[in-house]
Formats: structure tokens, C-alpha cells, sequence
């Protein structure tokens, strides 16, 4: 017994003192609580699960993950990364969800020689003029998100639309992102609050305006509140609905059942992209977290193999230039299967067209029916002087 | 015309599911003199325990009896383990307490269940509308959840006015002493009337539901505006809580359902929508100043 303990102890010391010179530190500051919470959480476990694969390495290069919760405040955000360059001597970042606290935690990141990846917010001051030879997307750039709708609501012959969103920043990007692509013609713009639970009377203007179809963008809760009411006013069944991949996710449909029913989506990833990466990413998400992967989980691993393709160049190290060199040719398998580097660090990839499917069991979830757009890049990247 | 019918409805039933929160709020805050932030994490975990039941049986009926109970026994332990020994103490340690309790109840639901949202549906049988007028069929379970309030706006009333437990309710708010010294169990009392408040927020979560989103933190959205209801219509007074979530509810409907169109007779198109909608979020705001202003203790103050 005294035997067992003190191997038990030795161990442990062992753990202790093993070089630590040779692991690269990446810093994860991504939202844990508040409504969207799910949203890092699932980042976070696709990340975990990618470097896990690798048996603690990325790109064959040992790393250890630190997490903390950013609240999604960008005050929070931008402390946690303060505090990690300092005490952690943390050099490469990622894990940030929401674009407010992006374009707080980033800039602290690259003022000190530091490199940011990001898994999911793609602000576009940092897509065109503002690009930075430190900074990378390998998610999206907001934009691109709303164009693809904007794409899918033409590819439908949509002629009138009404469009909403919350009146914040990302709200009003969605607008114009849809807006670039869409050339029907805009009957009405409605402006929600971003505290907003009830859409009842935006929903009644909906009805008054007769559209051919409506877009909205609507995260998370507020997302699953606006498709339930939708559902309950009636209109789902006489005014077609076109949103992007945020308003209408795995967890989305888990939560509103029958209402996420014929709604038109687009996203980059779907869980059925016919793809071997895709295939044994759901496997394995599935096994080791019992739950179904978000487009936020797909997108948390994904950036964990992007950024081991950049640590494979760089080695421990770290050195920005070798990392931005491996970095930039992506050559690793992704889930999303089509990826490349744009010039200003931001992705080109495919987009398809997703929708809720009832099976026969009456489960819903969500399908993936074709490409929307082939190799889109974002409308900022001309401005970015990147090479 | 049609639209505006629609709007008022919809602006009423807002401002009825508000009241259902504000009920409860305004008797803890109002006759034990507690400010209870936790008040919205009853409210989620009321329609958390309404959703789990209504997945597992598929009956709406055993949901909100699942809430209630759930809800009015986690009322009598809070009041019973915390707020007793705190209801003493001034309002700082209230607000501690209480914003310590969101924390844990937030932790706690996360741990247990999951940060993404629960699926709650409605009951299938109130899937269907109603046909108010030609052209406007309204969604039936909205019916009901106002009905629900109406029903609660009068039990509470009733109960209130003709009871003998809303006659110590009323007098124990304003000569805690005096009736503690007739005779009356002053900490039994708070005890009823802190699990009350507890029950009518459960039922608010599990009635909101199959509307809005079951989620972490789905409280706290809702908290402000219930403070403005019962700061609005005068502490402690149901009567003042009823009136004082109507008229938040129909304003802030409203004006986010006309503001709109109204400045677009002045400004273009994307200003006046953007505006709009900026105005419509501050306009509840200041019909509480207004309110202040004309009636610095609400609409209608419990008499001294």
C-alpha cells in the first residue's frame, strides 16, 4: 500500500518536472457561460478532441491548452490574454467566438509579437485594409455567412424579401453582407433589440409586408425564441424563411423540434459532408462527448488542424514567419473538406445549402443539399495589401 | 386596422406574461423589503422542469404541475436556509446573496443539464389560432398564457382583498411589529409569501416555454424589465404590478411595432428603420421617468 503511494507520488513528480521547454502553450479565451456558452463550449471540445487524437501534439509539436472563460465581455477577453503573455509567456491565441471580444483580445495579442488564430468571429476590420500578417481566420468572415444567404434566397427566385436582425454591429453586417448578393428587392429592414425574447410584433409587420420570403439572423437563444414564435404565428407554412449557419445549428434545431421544419439554411459544415475527415470527426466527437457536434465544434477542430499545420513548420519555437509560411498553405485534411488561405488570411471555401429533415423516427436534424458558392472568398480581401 | 389589433394583443400578452414575474417580485420586494435578483432563476428553472417533464410525458398539464412544485419548494428552501437570516440585513447583502444564488443556479444548470438550450414544445392541442377578426388568425397558446395571467391577476386579488392571509400579507408589509405582536408568526408569513412569489415564477417559466428559448440565463433577460413593472406600478401593490406590466408591455410592443413607419414620415428608409428600433428599446425606460416624475412612488402605492 505504502509501496503503491509513494510509486503514486513519483509519478506525479514526474509529471511535474518533465520538460516543459518543448510544449507550445496556445492560449483558448473563448465564452463558457452566459447564453452563449455552448457556443466555446463545443469550440473547446473540438479542439481538445484534435489535439487528444494527436496524443497532445498538433502538427507533431507537443502543446499544452490553457481555457478560460471570457464572460463575452471584451474587457474580460482582452485581461485573460494580458494576463497569459505575461505570466504564461503565451505566444499563439485562438478560441474566440464572438467578434466584440475578437476585436478587443486580438490587437493586445499582436502588439506583443503574438499570433491569433481565430476558430469562429471573422470582424471585417481585420479582413481588409486592417489585415495583419499575425492574425488569422479559419472560420469565415461575417460576411461571408450572410452573402451565402443572400446567394440561396436568388438561387430560390426570391423576388421580395424582408430582412431582420439585431441592431448591434454583427446585426447590421449580416444586412449588408445579404444585401451584397441578394438582388431582389429589400421590401423592409427590422431592427430587433439584442435583449429581445419576444418577436411577436415584429413578426405582425412580417405579415403586413406580404414578402415573398424573409431573412433573418438571429444567434442562439435569440434564434430559437424567433423560430418557435414563427412556428406558432402561422407564417412558417406561407412566407418561406432563408437565414445563415448561426440561426439555424445543430443545437438550434435540437431545441425548437418540428419549427426548424423547412426553414432554407447555409453553412460551411454539416455533420453529413461526405468527407472521411467528417466522417470520423462526428465518430469520434460522438463517442468521447456523447452529443452531436455544432458547426462550432466542426469549426473548433478544424482550427486545431490548421494551426498544427502551422506548428509542424514553425516547430517549438514559434518562430512568426516559419508559422505563417506552414500556416498559409493549410495542407491538412479539414471536416469542411475545401479550404484554402485567402491574401489577407481569411478563408475560401464552399458553401452549401442545409435544412431540417424529419426522419423516420420523427428526429429532427439537419441535411446538407448541395453547394451554394464554390471557392467564395470575402469582399474585403482586395483592400488587404498581404501578398 | 388589422395591424394594430394585432399589436395591442400582442403588446397584452406580453405585458400579461410580464405580470406572472412582477406578481411574485412585487410581493417579496414590496412585504419583506428583500431584493431578490434570484427571482429569475426561478423562472428558468421552472421552465426547465417543465421542459424535462413535458419530454419525458408529453404532457403539459404534469409539466407546469412539475414547475410549480418544483419552483414553490425551492421557494420555502431559500427563504427557510437564506433569506431568513438576511432579510434583516440591508439591501446590499440582498443583492450579494441573491446574485450569488443566479451564479450557482446557472452553474448548477449547466452542470446538470448542458449549456445548449432545451427543447421545449407547446401542447399539441394548442398548436392551432384563433380567428380574431377577417384576415388575423392569432396562435391559440398565446390566448392562453394570457388567459392564464388574467386568471392569476384575479386569484392574487382575491386573495388579497378577502383573505385572511392577504390581510396579514398587507398589514405585515407596512406594521411588521404590530402584527408580530398580535400574535401573528411574522417568519411563516414571509415564509408563504416568498414560496408564492417563487410559484408564480415557475409557472411564468414553464408557461413562456414553448415561446421563447429554455435556456441558462434566460432569468436575467427578463429581470429588468420586471423591476421596471413593479418600480412602475408602486412596490408591494398587485394592483400596481397588473397595470404597470400592461402598460410596459403594450409600449414596448408598440413602439417597437410603429416607431418604424411613424419616422419614416421624417427620415429614409435604413435611418428611420435603425432609429426606430433604437428608440422603441429606450421607450420603456422613459414612461417609467414620466411615471416617476408624475408618481415618484408608481402608479399605485400601497397606502401608508
Amino acid at each position: 500500500m505504502r509501496f503503491k503511494t509513494l510509486l503514486m507520488a513519483g509519478a506525479a513528480l514526474a509529471a511535474f518536472s518533465a520538460p516543459s521547454f518543448a510544449e507550445v502553450k496556445i492560449g483558448f479565451i473563448t465564452t463558457l457561460s452566459t447564453p452563449g456558452g455552448y457556443l466555446g463550449e463545443d469550440a473547446r471540445d473540438g479542439f481538445l478532441l484534435a489535439v487528444e487524437e494527436e496524443g497532445g501534439k498538433l502538427g507533431g509539436v507537443p502543446v499544452k491548452v490553457l481555457v478560460e472563460d471570457d464572460q463575452l465581455k471584451p474587457a474580460n477577453g482582452k485581461q485573460i490574454a494580458e494576463k497569459w503573455l505575461e505570466s504564461e509567456k503565451v505566444k499563439l491565441f485562438t478560441g474566440v467566438i464572438f467578434s466584440n471580444v475578437a476585436l478587443a483580445v486580438a490587437p493586445t495579442i499582436l502588439e506583443a509579437g503574438g499570433i491569433y488564430v481565430s476558430p469562429n468571429a471573422g470582424p471585417s476590420q481585420y479582413a481588409g485594409k486592417g489585415c495583419d500578417k499575425n492574425y488569422y481566420v479559419t472560420s469565415w468572415q461575417n460576411d461571408t455567412l450572410h452573402e451565402s444567404a443572400g446567394a440561396l434566397a436568388n438561387k430560390l427566385g426570391y423576388k421580395r424579401m424582408v430582412l431582420l436582425a439585431p441592431n448591434y454591429p454583427a446585426g447590421k453586417d449580416a444586412l449588408t453582407g445579404f444585401k451584397r448578393m441578394f438582388r431582389g428587392e429589400v421590401v423592409e429592414e427590422m431592427y430587433t433589440n439584442l435583449d429581445q425574447t419576444d418577436f411577436a410584433a415584429e413578426i405582425a409587420r412580417v405579415r403586413a409586408a406580404k414578402p415573398d420570403a424573409v431573412f433573418q439572423f438571429h444567434p442562439g437563444g435569440q434564434g430559437i425564441a424567433f423560430l418557435k414564435q414563427w412556428a406558432q404565428s402561422g407564417l412558417k407554412d406561407q412566407i418561406p424563411m432563408v437565414v445563415a449557419s448561426p440561426s439555424l445549428e445543430q443545437k438550434i434545431v435540437a431545441s425548437v423540434g418540428d419549427a426548424a421544419l423547412g426553414i432554407k439554411g447555409t453553412s460551411h459544415w454539416n455533420g453529413d459532408l461526405d468527407n472521411e475527415t467528417n466522417k470520423a470527426f462526428v465518430k469520434a466527437f460522438v463517442s468521447k462527448y456523447h452529443r452531436e457536434p455544432t458547426v462550432y465544434a466542426s469549426q473548433g477542430y478544424d482550427d486545431a488542424k490548421l494551426i498544427g499545420a502551422g506548428l509542424k513548420g514553425a516547430g517549438e519555437t514559434l518562430d512568426n514567419e516559419a508559422f505563417r509560411k506552414a500556416m498559409l498553405k493549410a495542407d491538412v485534411k479539414l471536416t469542411r473538406g475545401s479550404f484554402a488561405f485567402n491574401n489577407n488570411q481569411h478563408p475560401i471555401e464552399d458553401w452549401y445549402e442545409i435544412g431540417a429533415v424529419k426522419d423516420a423516427d420523427g428526429k429532427v436534424s439537419l441535411h446538407s443539399f448541395g453547394k451554394v458558392l464554390e471557392h467564395q472568398a470575402d469582399a474585403y480581401a482586395s483592400a488587404c495589401e498581404l501578398k | 386596422m388589422i395591424l394594430v389589433v394585432e399589436q395591442i394583443l400582442n403588446g397584452a400578452q406580453f405585458g400579461l406574461t410580464l405580470f406572472l414575474l412582477a406578481a411574485g417580485l412585487t410581493l417579496i420586494f414590496g412585504i419583506m423589503g428583500v431584493v431578490h435578483l434570484a427571482h429569475g432563476s426561478l423562472y428558468m428553472l421552472g421552465a426547465y422542469a417543465g421542459a424535462m417533464v413535458m419530454t419525458m410525458t408529453s404532457s403539459f398539464l404534469l409539466a407546469i404541475l412539475a414547475a410549480l412544485s418544483f419552483s414553490f419548494i425551492l421557494g420555502l428552501a431559500i427563504e427557510y436556509l437564506m433569506m431568513r437570516r438576511l432579510c434583516a440585513r440591508d439591501h446590499l447583502v440582498h443583492v450579494l446573496a441573491t446574485f450569488g444564488l443566479v451564479l450557482f443556479f446557472n452553474g448548477l444548470v449547466a452542470f446538470g443539464v448542458g449549456r445548449a438550450p432545451v427543447f421545449m414544445n407547446g401542447p399539441q392541442e394548442l398548436n392551432g389560432f384563433v380567428l380574431i377578426m377577417q384576415d388575423l388568425p392569432y396562435p391559440l397558446y398565446r390566448l392562453v398564457v394570457m388567459g392564464v395571467g388574467l386568471v392569476v391577476a384575479l386569484l392574487l386579488w382575491w386573495m388579497m382583498a378577502h383573505t385572511r392571509l392577504g390581510m396579514l400579507i398587507r398589514a405585515g408589509s407596512l406594521q411588521r411589529e404590530m402584527v408580530a405582536a398580535l400574535g401573528v408568526n411574522i417568519d411563516q408569513l414571509f415564509l408563504i409569501v416568498f414560496a408564492l412569489g417563487a410559484l408564480l415564477a415557475g409557472l411564468a417559466g414553464v408557461m413562456i416555454g414553448p415561446i421563447r428559448s429554455v435556456q441558462i440565463g434566460m432569468g436575467e433577460q427578463v429581470l429588468i424589465l420586471t423591476f421596471v413593472v413593479i418600480v412602475v406600478g408602486g412596490i408591494g401593490s398587485i394592483r400596481g404590478a397588473f397595470i404597470g406590466a400592461l402598460l410596459v408591455g403594450m409600449s414596448d410592443t408598440l413602439g417597437r411595432a410603429f416607431a418604424p413607419s411613424l419616422l419614416k414620415l421624417w427620415l429614409s428608409h435604413s435611418q428611420a428603420d435603425a432609429m426606430g428600433s433604437a428608440l422603441s428599446s429606450i421607450l420603456v425606460y422613459v414612461v417609467m421617468a414620466i411615471v416617476l416624475i408624475v408618481r415618484p412612488r408608481g402608479l399605485c402605492p400601497i397606502e401608508e
